[in-house]
């Protein structure tokens, strides 16, 4: 733990704030009647595929390619999960294997 | 009234369970790993409720203290949930106070299920999407909490689990994939975020991606927007 334990509360305190936030804002800014402005409601349906694509990248970012395993085994995971899931289409399969495939990978083989 | 409601909730509820089930444990073991025992399993749990959040938030914790950092990501990773709440102001309205609490639980799993289910006749719609919500919220706590204890009480080589964040994101990507007409909105997130990346360094390069997103996302609105109609 490199933060306090004041640290810690403070910093999930706004966490939890900025996620209710989000998730109770257009009970307050779009009421029923109202229109939602047209530029509003094309982010919401558009933003979520980028925004995932976006968390994808954030998960890979400590992943050198010119160091250490050279992303070898993020690479090796990530297209067995996707062949997985495109096959078997099970979430729980495609994350819990895969993830235990990727443990097994860093711990044994690389 | 609210018994009625609570039984016919609860069926819906359970393929969530177990999603939450293997996915809140998951966070258990990774928070666990980071030096965080139950108690802040509990609290985030109880007090955050967000699957891809919290995993963000272990990161959060285990970096130096930034809380403008913290809620700048966290505003993005749950920017989506924004918009789930247009597609139910109508029926939370109806629902009374009870309608904060609600709010509250309106993870991705909980939105689709409001979403698809629907009361049979008889039973309150505001105390059944009440009940569904609380349900998973329990479900997540319990499952996050038992992940933790589970790691404590039994230590194994946990190196790589964090690749369970990875996973997730990848499958959610793959999914949305299929059931999208065009997939520039992806080509999008994932080309500013690599650009960004590159230019900023893995550090600082979120709020430059996000910018980039929102002018790609303003540029192409023309060609997008009758895709998404």
């Amino acid at each position: 733990m490199i933060l306090t334990t004041k640290e810690a509360l403070i910093l999930l305190a706004f966490i939890a704030l900025t996620t209710f936030a989000t998730r109770a804002t257009p009970f307050f800014l779009f009421p029923p009647h109202k229109k939602t402005p047209a530029f509003v409601e094309y982010l919401g349906k558009m933003l979520p595929y980028a925004t995932i694509g976006m968390l994808v990248v954030y998960c890979l970012k400590d992943v050198s390619l010119f160091s250490g395993s050279h992303g070898i085994p993020e690479a090796i995971a990530m297209i067995a999960i996707s062949l997985v899931h495109i096959w078997k289409h099970n979430i729980l399969l495609s994350v819990g294997g895969g993830t235990l495939f990727y443990m097994f990978l860093v711990q044994y083989v690389f | 009234m609210k018994r009625n409601a609570l039984k016919v909730a609860w069926i819906h509820t359970v393929p969530v369970m177990m999603g939450y089930l293997f996915l809140g444990m998951a966070f258990g073991i990774l928070l666990s790993t980071k030096g965080y025992g139950v108690f802040w399993a509990f609290i985030m749990s109880l007090f955050i409720y967000a699957g891809s959040g919290q995993f963000v938030a272990i990161t959060l914790l285990t970096s130096p203290f930034d809380i403008v950092g913290a809620v700048f990501i966290t505003l993005m990773v749950n920017l989506r949930h924004l918009f789930y709440g247009l597609s139910l102001l109508e029926p939370f309205k109806r629902a009374g106070k009870k309608k904060y609490y609600m709010m509250f639980t309106l993870t991705d799993e909980t939105y689709s299920l409001l979403c698809s289910a629907k009361p049979p006749k008889g039973v309150d719609e505001g105390w059944f999407y009440f009940f569904i919500g609380f349900l998973d919220h329990l479900y997540w706590i319990g499952s996050c909490a038992l992940g933790n204890l589970l790691r404590t009480a039994v230590p194994f080589n946990s190196k790589g689990i964090d690749f369970v964040m990875t996973a997730l994101f990848l499958v959610i990507f793959i999914d949305q994939w299929k059931d999208s007409k065009t997939h520039i909105p992806q080509f999008i997130g994932v080309g500013a975020s690599v650009l960004c990346l590159i230019v900023f360094g893995a550090s600082r390069f979120l709020l430059p991606a996000m910018v980039l997103i929102l002018l790609l996302s303003a540029t192409f609105r023309n060609r997008l927007e009758a895709k998404f109609q």
